[in-house]
């Protein structure tokens, strides 16, 4: 069947390669002295401006995943699954100072990672220690996602065989590819990647909001599809609108998105390779494009309802692949070669978050596993040796996630990811502000907020894959004995009860007198920028300790 | 996108006591399209219809358009006052 898709495979088989030629030379592009070093090598130099950023954020931000899955969950439930624009809307004010302060003191001290500032903020290498393996545990699903993304496209070219290894071989080959170039190159691949897949997703999206409905009788027929499809279903919660019942699950499931988004270590990266504040400040002006190219996005759902789209079986028996929805829409609507275009938007848009998620997640391992407990003298060389080895095992894992685990299991970690990244909130959001947690209650608010978390998520069934537990992010209410129908986002409700342990906890800690660790930051730190005199910089010397990466051969 | 290059502050320009500082009274606008997207009563009905789009729909896109606005206020306003001070 793979025969009727040819011209689509070769289309996405060219500009898939062409994008990892690209990945190679990137070692070359703005091009240090010495790439043996986690600045260069996991941050770029920290020297991006304004363009690099916003394309490099953009496509950390809004990944395939998020262009697969969004469009598929208002094709399944409507209007709830519009959240994704608020949730996109409100992060960038929400944020807007405190990424500043974050800069800042990491340029001041030289931290790669989230958890680097933590533990010097609260003194606490434990401390630090448990916000790492929240980073890693929250990003690993997150890159197996990606694979979710490329894995939607692969089927519906009918690229993908029945055995195991013949379902998987060409995810498994694209993300060697993927690999090998963000080892050689780190962060310098994804960002220059990025400007070819935004590219290619604008002008996708652009055709597809202006072509499709054309095709389709204009947007009243597309919505009235929609309105028409949800009012045949029984279930009661879908429907173009909110009703009563859902609109605190939509309010809290925004908010708590758009707290836990730049919590992620992979965005934090993506921050801290900025040159300046001011870079910073106006991307979050420039970032909500994104939002809009989203919004518009994610009613390719609704498009696929009036298209008449029927989504794929899934891996199980009687079950169907939502996640298909758009690829298929591209495949019955365009042409052969614009929807190869359209798969290649899809899956190289995989490839830059997944690149920037590995670095991150090895950044964590490198610079608080590694250097904090296993080797405490590690040379600058060694930890970007490290980083880059570890980024390797990171990716094997997220593979191996898809292989050989149900990909819904995937899912279930990317929404546990959530609910659990949330949980670094008063340590590190928090902490950016004030010093007044005690890190004993930190730790202690971590552990409540991740066990009731994790136990909520537990009891949540889902009456259309019939499953019992970890069945979405809505809580019902009445499980606390409430007498209502309504539903709250579980991570709002476990970050807030993280919040209150802490509280209660530093009270008792400080009256106890329980000695607090030292704060090896200075109320400057939190607005120095560009130019300050202070501020570690980037590597530019050679040193005779550490080889020079030879020239990519490519 | 040009980028006017950042000019350090010549040293001795700026007095070392006067303490750098995120505040300022324009940050207070920013709780604007935070507060309003959260507010279903806002936007939750079907008419007016737009270019066929339910109001839920456009409206929706449209605080796209508050929050660039507010954040790109907040960043003049903002620079401005760090520059002549």
């Amino acid at each position: 069947m793979w025969r009727d898709h040819l011209t689509e495979i070769i289309v996405f088989t060219v500009l898939f390669l062409l994008v990892s030629g690209m990945g190679f030379l990137a070692a070359r592009w703005r091009a240090p002295k010495d790439m043996a070093h986690l600045d260069e090598w996991g941050l770029g130099g920290r020297t991006f401006g304004g363009w690099i950023t916003w394309f490099l954020v953009g496509g950390d931000v809004y990944t395939a995943y998020t262009f697969v899955a969004v469009p598929a969950l208002l094709f399944g439930a409507g209007a709830a699954g519009f959240f994704a624009v608020p949730y996109t809307i409100i992060v960038y004010p929400l944020v807007f100072l405190v990424l500043l302060r974050l800069w800042s003191v990491s340029h001041r001290h030289g931290f790669v990672t989230p958890a680097d500032f933590v533990r010097t903020r609260f003194g606490s290498p434990t401390l630090a220690l448990i916000i790492a393996i929240t980073g890693i545990a929250a990003t690993m699903p997150y890159i197996a996602l990606q694979l979710v993304g490329i894995e939607a496209v692969l089927k519906t070219m009918g690229v993908t065989g029945d055995s195991t290894v013949a379902r998987h071989l060409p995810i498994i080959v694209a993300f060697a590819i993927l690999a090998a170039y963000t080892y050689q190159s780190g962060l310098r691949a994804p960002a220059l990647i990025a400007f070819v897949k935004d590219s290619l997703i604008y002008i996708v999206i652009l055709v597809a909001v202006i072509y499709l409905p054309y095709k389709l009788g204009g947007w009243g027929k597309i919505f009235d599809a929609a309105d028409a499809k949800f009012a045949a279903t029984p279930a009661p919660g879908d429907g173009i609108l909110l009703n009563q019942n859902n609109q605190l699950q939509y309010v809290t499931l925004a908010l708590g998105s758009a707290l836990a988004l730049f919590l992620y270590p992979h965005t934090q990266t993506g921050v801290l390779a900025s040159r300046s504040r001011a870079v910073i400040k106006r991307n979050m002006s420039a970032l909500p494009a994104y939002t809009l190219l989203l919004g518009l996005i994610a009613l390719l759902g609704y498009m696929a309802i009036a298209a008449g789209v029927k989504p794929l079986p899934g891996a199980k028996e009687g079950t169907v692949d939502s996640n298909t929805v758009v690829p298929l829409l591209f495949d019955h609507t365009f042409p052969d070669w614009f929807a190869g275009v359209a798969y290649a938007a899809i899956g190289i848009g995989a490839l830059v978050p997944a690149a920037i998620m590995s670095i991150a997640a090895a950044n964590l391992f490198t610079r608080n596993i590694y250097k904090e407990y296993l080797k405490k003298d590690a040379s600058a060389a060694q930890e970007a040796k490290v980083s880059k080895v570890a980024s390797l095992v990171v990716k094997v894992g997220a593979v191996a996630c898809i292989v050989f685990l149900d990909p819904q299991f995937s899912i279930d970690l990317q929404l546990i990811g959530g609910v659990i990244i949330l949980q670094t909130l008063p340590a590190v959001a928090l902490g950016l502000y004030t010093r007044w947690f005690h890190r004993g209650a930190l730790i202690a608010g971590w552990v409540a907020g991740m066990g009731l978390g994790v136990w909520m998520l537990y009891q949540i069934p889902n009456a259309a894959t019939k499953r019992a537990h970890f069945g979405g992010s809505a809580f019902p209410l009445e499980k606390f004995g409430f007498d209502t129908p309504k539903t709250i986002y579980v991570g709002i409700v476990a970050v807030l009860v993280n919040l209150a342990v802490a509280a209660l906890a530093t009270l008792a800690l400080k009256a106890g007198r329980v000695p607090d660790g030292t704060d090896g930051t200075s109320r400057s730190d939190y607005f120095a920028d560009e130019g300050d005199e202070k501020l570690v910089p980037a590597p530019r010397q050679d040193s005779d300790e550490v080889t020079v990466e030879p020239a990519p051969q490519v | 996108m040009s980028e006017p290059p950042v000019t350090p502050e010549p040293p001795g320009a700026a007095p070392p006591s006067r303490e750098a500082t995120d505040r300022s009274p324009w940050n207070w606008l920013l709780f604007l399209p935070i507060v309003v997207p959260l507010v279903p009563a806002l936007f939750n009905m079907d008419s007016p219809r737009l270019f066929g789009f339910p109001a839920y729909y456009w409206l929706q896109l449209a605080f796209i358009v508050l929050g660039v606005a507010t954040t790109s206020v907040v960043y003049r306003m903002t620079r401005v006052r760090a520059v002549t001070s």
